[in-house]
């Protein structure tokens, strides 16, 4: 059950998405991002949705992955479309309560869920193209800067490599306390959500104590093994950008200003 | 020089310090060059806190650690310190750093600021004296135990440490995972001079140390070659230990009058041992006892 998580994955591979330099990747999805909410009608977000079917064709990651990344947040998707739906003004089709169901309101829920679903697919297919080690060697390096204006980048980027080490180690973990809780009758699957979440806290309980003695053993062994901040450090791998990189990057520039033009002429 | 060496070493962790407690009491020890050195002890007796003094985790309450001649109280010396006696702990998922397997062999190098290309073969290298070679890129979550610790092992070689220090590194793992993390430490040390300490629960792996040192309650209890020690089997009765099987057997066959060697470790030493004094016994003894001896 805790296995179906995919945030944060990675699947291997040598295509022109895997061999992209991660600073160039994470650059495109911010550009991506910005596009997307510069776009207003059918040409725009059809724009935005052919360039990320193309990149999704090169990356050669299956479509059936991205959309299974979907899952867990197809919550958020109905949410905002129903809040979308009845909160937008404009010609009334039917309407109940306090609930007005409108035209534009349709029409806006439509492209809210095609934009939440373009921005989680081009992000997640960041994340299935990069090595989590590869996309905070990004952050860091493309934060660089920020270490002047004394923000603990290095400090940052760190810490989230080692979360990212250790989230399958922790499910691992849960898994192995959920099945033995289960041996003693717990029970995760039936009842309502308050007694679900009960449930889970024989579970939360031990993962937290050994996490934090995870974390202690973790902290001596980086000490041993001559850690001390990022000062002086050296790398195995270093970022260096390649042609392609300049070429992926404009390509997604022009996309976005293509974008950003159709949006404002509401295409 | 020594590659470790204690004077009246002791040491109390500061948060217990109102009860006075001693940890390590006035430890004195030397460690040589290219040496196997076993500690053996009890839970409790102080041995993973010792570990942590021969670099520098933990610094001296009182008296002093040297690390091939630099004190380990000398905070300058730190570095020079940790990177001469790399560790290994008890569980190998604790110490990976890194969610891809060279590049947690890279760590310590890259801590030190090794240059890019010479980062590259140290790995390599680490990797293939751990027999690791074809795991550069794995995810570590995907190996077994034996070979997470061997990545350890490794991502301290990489280090180039003189001494390895290996905190009951073995307890988790499964026999063949023992054995394949032994047979590495025990190359490691032939072909490359690395001094080993080997803290461990396991009488066998205590065996083909160089040197055994028992600890008892913060203190040097025992300290000699491992055939020595293991002969001395009310002492280590004494603490609650136990001599290894052999040994056990061979007492027992003392007591009840064999005259066997103690000195026997290994199971064939052991069966020769017996079958040598029996013959012995055979001869000696009148005509009468040896239909006694056919009755059993
Ligand atoms: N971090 C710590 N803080 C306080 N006391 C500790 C700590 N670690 C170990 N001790 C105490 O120090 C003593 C020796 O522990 P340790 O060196 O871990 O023994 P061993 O490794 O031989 O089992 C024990 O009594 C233990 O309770
Ligand atoms: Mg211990």
């Amino acid at each position: 059950m805790l296995k179906d998580i995919t945030l944060g994955q990675y699947f291997p591979g040598n295509t022109l998405a895997h061999r992209l330099d991660p600073r160039t990747k994470l650059m495109m999805v911010v550009l991506y991002i910005v596009a997307l909410f510069c776009a207003k009608g059918f040409l725009s977000y059809g724009l935005m949705a052919l360039f990320l079917l193309l990149c999704v064709r090169i990356s050669k990651v299956g479509f059936r992955a991205l959309v299974r990344g979907m899952k867990p947040l197809i919550l958020i998707l109905i949410f905002t479309a129903v809040l979308n739906m009845f909160y937008t003004p404009g010609r009334a089709i039917a309407s109940f309560w306090v609930f007005t169901l409108t035209v534009e309101g349709v029409w806006a829920a439509v492209f809210m869920v095609i934009r939440i679903a373009l921005l989680i697919m081009g992000t997640f297919l960041m994340t299935y193209t990069t090595s989590p080690i590869a996309l905070t060697d990004a952050i860091e390096n493309l934060l660089g800067p920020l270490k002047r204006l004394r923000v603990p980048v290095h400090e940052l980027a760190m810490m989230m490599s080692i979360a990212l080490r250790f989230i399958p180690t922790l499910i691992e973990e849960a898994d192995k306390i959920m099945s033995a809780q289960k041996a003693r009758g717990a029970d995760f699957e039936t009842g309502n959500l308050l007694r679900r979440a009960k449930a889970m806290a024989p579970v939360l309980v031990p993962l937290f104590i050994s996490a934090f003695r995870r974390a202690d053993e973790l902290a001596t062994a980086m000490e041993c093994r001559c850690y001390h901040g990022g000062e002086g450090r050296t790398k195995l791998h270093v970022l260096r950008y390649q042609k392609r990189d300049l070429f992926c990057l404009v390509t997604m520039a022009l996309v976005m200003i293509g974008a950003v033009i159709l949006g404002s002429l509401g295409y | 020089m020594e590659m470790l060496k204690t004077e009246r070493l002791s040491f109390a962790y500061p948060e217990r310090e109102g009860e006075g407690q001693l940890v390590l009491k006035e430890i004195g020890l030397t460690v040589e060059r290219g040496s196997i050195v076993a500690i053996l002890g009890h839970n409790g007796s102080g041995k993973s806190t010792l570990a942590k003094q021969f670099n520098a985790v933990l610094l001296p309450s009182g008296g002093k650690v040297w690390v091939d001649g630099f004190d380990t109280a000398d905070e300058a010396a730190q570095l020079e310190v940790r990177r001469r006696v790399g560790m290994v702990f008890q569980n190998p998922d604790n110490q990976i750093v890194a969610n891809v397997v060279e590049e947690d062999v890279a760590f310590a190098p890259e801590n030190l600021g090794v240059p890019t290309e010479e980062i590259r073969t140290r790995v390599d290298d680490a990797l293939a004296a751990v027999g690791m070679a074809n795991f550069a890129r794995y995810a570590p979550h995907l190996l077994s135990g034996g070979q997470k610790q061997r990545i350890a092992i490794a991502g301290v070689i990489a280090m180039e440490p003189e001494c390895i220090v290996l905190d009951e590194a073995t307890a988790m793992l499964d026999p063949q995972g023992r054995r394949d993390v032994l047979e590495t430490v025990r190359r490691l040390n032939r072909e490359r001079g690395v001094t080993i300490v080997m803290i461990t629960h396991h009488m066998d792996e205590a065996e083909c140390a160089d040197r055994l040192i028992v600890m008892n309650q913060g203190e040097v209890y025992l300290d000699g070659a491992p055939r020595e020690i293991f002969q001395r089997v009310d002492e280590l009765r004494a603490i609650g230990l136990s001599a290894p099987e052999t040994v056990k057997l061979l007492d027992s066959l003392r007591k009840e009058g064999l005259d066997v060697p103690l000195s026997a470790i290994s199971v064939e030493e052991c069966a020769g041992a017996i079958c040598a004094a029996l013959k012995a016994e055979e001869k000696n003894a009148p005509k009468g006892n040896e239909t006694e001896w056919n009755q059993f």
